[in-house]
């Protein structure tokens, strides 16, 4: 269209639209902005200086302090969170898909009954089972264990559901069929054939896993007492409360927070397309 | 909230079942050797506690021979649930929590739509930027959340504060009125993204040659954004609603955190928090009850709200 007053509309609203989105743009990136500013600077200079720019660079020390600090619990709080966070999400990842799988590829007596529980297990919010599953587990003895928090958080009813719309959708019934006569057995075929098309699937259903156990901050909190056995989430936040108490701790929680989300953060960014797919597939299936 | 949310999915999903014929299959034995990694932990972490926690709700303690006698568990009946309904924290809980949800849903998820349909449009550059800044939120939990922006609400820290007493207001993030609407801009930041990209998602999916039509009768950008998108992508819109109502009621990291900077949030303000605090006062029969009656309401709130919307929209 060549009509001059629609392409000066376009030209307006095409620097409204900019604006617009670089306004929200910042809004996202000022806390994360604001983290990384504060991160590298002395703990004298948080309140004195100006929060949104740079003063007297000081992040080497800073993470120092973090690492050091009560005998090294931080790391300690880090590698618990790869244990429940990463292991937990593989570990649930691995007994979606074979659940998910026999759903979908299985004829049996009674699939959709329990197809339906699964779906029933997707409607439960995890904050109400933290505190009868933290009553349940101090009868056994297993609170204050890392069993009380990554045991309930390997089982994902939403995985399953994924598990089983994506094994339908990218599993080939006759791959299977020819996997059969070629002798393999369901292991086998489930390992060789149906793991390998669902690939993708698969690190959709981990991404989600992580994320719902990473952002599970009721479950340790009810389940865990022993620093030693803390989450980062859960160690941060016992610190940010100590710091009305011990004001220096302050620094060590900014640094411990941006060290917590930076890895996280470029991995989502590099999985991007996992996400697209999964979310696809849950709100359009 | 992400798996709660995630979880609602399945709920608008209608199963596809399909008939096959018996036979043919494995045998049982080796069906259930697949299915028994997932439904034993299923059973033991997700089934039991549930039923314990129904169970629990019913049992009352009682005492034998007045305040110093021992005390035990018996059958209460809804003496639990009577006494939920009775204590009016729960209520200013759930009002609390009501604004909040009220206010918080329909602003973010507007955002979220406004942001996907820009995304969706020629008009605009650097679409990948965008889609990523806004989406990045959604990698930090929600405490860690909470304590970025308890640094940007403090009165000592932070440059925000600073900034608006430069130009004369004189702002309370934390104060009695405000430190709702102060929980309510952490989920909006956390959750807009994550919202967004379902949205964009779905707008992703529709076919160009709708809009052909539509572009040869002369229609604007924004008439096929908000008359023909919008409709399109209704469900996920419907989606992204129930996901967050769920989430607001399940609220505890975000408030937990500000109330460690905070002494205008109360330890019973939001229902979970309400039911933690319940609690570690080792009243588990309440707080089990407590736990049962959010449960109840998010089911209702959600089923409610799709029943509503998918009568109005005939989706």
């Amino acid at each position: 269209m060549s009509n001059p007053s629609v392409i000066r509309e376009s030209r307006v609203s095409r620097t409204a639209v900019m604006a617009l989105m670089l306004l929200l743009a910042v809004y996202f990136l000022l806390p994360v902005y604001f983290l990384v500013v504060a991160a590298t600077k002395p703990q004298g200079d948080l309140a004195a200086t100006n929060g949104l720019v740079f003063s007297h660079f000081n992040l080497f020390e800073n993470l120092r302090v973090l690492f050091t600090r009560s005998d090294g619990v931080f790391g300690r709080w880090a590698l618990n969170t790869v244990v429940y966070a990463v292991l937990g999400a593989a570990v649930g990842t691995l007994i979606s898909a074979l659940c998910g799988y026999a759903l979908a590829k299985f004829p049996f007596r009674g699939r959709e009954v329990l197809f339906s529980v699964v779906l029933g297990g997707v409607l439960v919010p995890t904050t109400a089972l933290a505190l009868p599953l933290f009553l349940l587990f101090s009868a056994t003895g297993l609170v204050n264990t890392y069993f009380a928090v990554f045991l309930p958080s390997i089982v994902s009813p939403f995985g399953v559901y994924l598990a089983r719309v994506f094994a339908n959708a990218s599993v080939p019934q006759e791959l299977i069929e020819s996997a059969r006569l070629d002798g393999a057995g369901e292991f086998r075929t489930f390992f060789s054939v149906a793991f390998r098309l669902m690939t993708p699937a698969l690190v959709t259903i981990f991404l989600f896993q992580f994320v719902a156990i990473w952002n599970n901050f009721f479950l340790p909190m009810v389940m865990l007492q022993k620093e030693s056995l803390f989450p980062i989430t859960l160690g941060l936040y016992e610190w940010n409360g100590q710091t009305a108490r011990a004001p220096l701790l302050q620094q060590s929680v900014i640094t411990g927070s941006l060290v917590s989300i930076v890895p996280v953060i470029i991995v989502f960014v590099l999985l991007q397309r996992f996400w697209r797919t999964g979310l696809a597939a849950g709100s359009l299936k | 909230m992400t798996d709660t949310a995630a979880r609602a999915t399945s709920v608008v999903a209608p199963t596809r079942v399909r008939r096959r014929l018996r036979g043919g299959g494995p045998r049982a034995g080796t069906v259930a050797a697949f299915l028994t990694p997932f439904f034993l932990p299923f059973l033991l972490f997700y089934l039991v506690p549930v039923g314990y926690a129904l169970w629990q709700s019913l049992r009352v303690v009682r005492r034998t021979g007045g305040q110093y006698g021992t005390s035990y568990t018996a059958f209460g009946g809804f003496e639990q649930y009577a006494q939920v309904l009775r204590n009016t924290e729960f209520w200013s809980s759930i009002g609390r929590i009501g604004l909040f949800g009220v206010v918080q849903v329909p602003v973010m998820l507007f955002v979220a739509l406004v942001i996907a349909l820009l995304l969706d449009t020629p008009l605009l550059k650097l679409k990948a930027f965008f889609r990523i800044t806004a989406f990045m939120p959604y990698a930090v939990p929600g405490v860690i959340a909470a304590i970025m922006w308890s640094y940007l609400y403090s009165p000592q820290l932070s440059p925000v504060v600073d900034l608006l007493n430069g130009i004369g207001l004189k702002p309370d993030f934390l104060g009695p009125g405000a430190v709702l609407w102060s929980t309510a801009n952490v989920s909006t930041w956390l959750w807009t993204g994550y919202n967004m990209l379902i949205m964009f998602s779905a707008l992703q999916s529709i076919p160009q040659e709708l809009y052909e039509a539509a572009k040869i009768d002369g229609a604007s950008n924004w008439t096929i954004a908000w008359r023909v998108k919008v409709p399109i992508i209704a469900p996920s819109i419907v989606l992204t609603s129930v996901f967050s109502i769920i989430g607001t009621l399940q609220l505890y990291a975000e408030p937990a955190v500000l109330r460690q900077i905070s002494s205008n949030i109360s330890s019973t303000f939001t229902p979970n928090m309400l039911a933690y605090t319940v609690a570690s006062g080792n009243n588990y029969q309440q707080a089990a009850a407590i736990s049962v009656v959010i449960a109840v309401i998010t089911f209702v709130l959600s089923f409610g709200f799709m029943r509503l919307t998918s009568k109005r929209a005939g989706l």
